[in-house]
């Protein structure tokens, strides 16, 4: 029988809004207080969904040990305590929480491989939130 | 069409163990979870129903009848128990979040008759769930 198992996980990160193809102002019309060329931060928290039938041995989709370590290793190490802007990902592509949530899919998309990834949720605060299921519509 | 979720709380302790395993495996697959004496959570379970609004009533489903079948269902059976020992589907099937939804599903599908079952979700922890939409 087929099973979503979602995770929660959390991490912390600087960025700034700032697209090279609009002019200044243009940018701090848009961006408004995001554009502020310093910098500020967030407490990300990234929601993984995955799915496939349920193992009749273990009961598992997945064992949450592959998962996580997958994750922590791909996602977390790469992303937590850091300045987006510096990063690969962000270096033609504004980082957006959007931006963020299709970063997050294509990287566990390529890696992972212990079940069907569905989709990835983040919240950037408590009052916004990002849902990318590659070109699917997110199952309610 | 319009959709209604309920939510309740448990707890309960289980553990993983598979009888087909030795010893050595289930405590590699299954880590601490292995432990027999074994561990708790409190659960969240939200149940989602759906079906389209009755005239006179203005309900999907009369919320009254959907708590009855939670409460016997399911908090009867599995509130401060434990699932491996008391719950006679987890006699053979691992309590996993996963088997946990889809015994839930399997116990509140037929009892639900005013509206259709259409996700049980359950929390294991407030960053770990499992949704099952009755799918083969």
């Amino acid at each position: 029988m087929k099973a979503y198992l979602t995770r929660r996980y959390r991490f912390s990160a600087a960025h700034r809004l700032h697209s090279d193809q609009m002019s200044a102002a243009e940018n701090a019309v848009v961006y408004g207080k995001c554009n502020n060329p310093h910098g500020h931060g967030h407490n990300y928290m990234l929601e993984v969904t995955v799915s496939g039938s349920v193992d009749g041995a273990s009961g598992m989709v997945c064992n949450l040990a592959d998962l996580d370590g997958f994750v922590e290793q791909e996602i977390l190490e790469r992303f937590d305590h850091q300045n987006l802007n510096t990063l690969p990902e962000f270096q033609r592509a504004v980082p957006t929480t959007e931006n963020l949530c299709i970063a997050a899919y294509q990287i566990l998309e390529r890696g992972f491989r212990h079940a069907h990834l569905e989709k990835v949720r983040f919240e950037e605060t408590m009052m916004n939130s990002f849902e990318y299921a590659g070109g699917a519509e997110p199952r309610r | 069409m319009v959709y209604l979720t309920r939510k309740a709380e448990f707890s309960a302790a289980h553990y993983y163990h598979n009888p087909a395993f030795s010893a050595e495996e289930n405590r590699r697959l299954f880590g601490k979870c292995n432990n027999s004496h074994g561990h708790g959570h409190n659960y969240t379970l939200e149940v989602t129903v759906k079906g389209s609004v009755d005239p006179r009533s203005g309900f999907v489903v009369d919320l009254q009848q959907l708590k009855g079948v939670l409460q016997r269902e399911v908090l009867d059976a599995m509130d401060h128990h434990f699932l491996n020992k008391e719950v006679p589907e987890f006699f053979n099937r691992v309590p996993t979040t996963e088997n946990i939804a889809i015994t839930i599903w399997q116990r509140l599908a037929p009892k639900l008759t005013q509206a259709q079952l259409h996700r049980v979700r359950v929390y294991e922890t407030p960053d770990l769930f499992v949704d099952f939409y009755g799918e083969p």
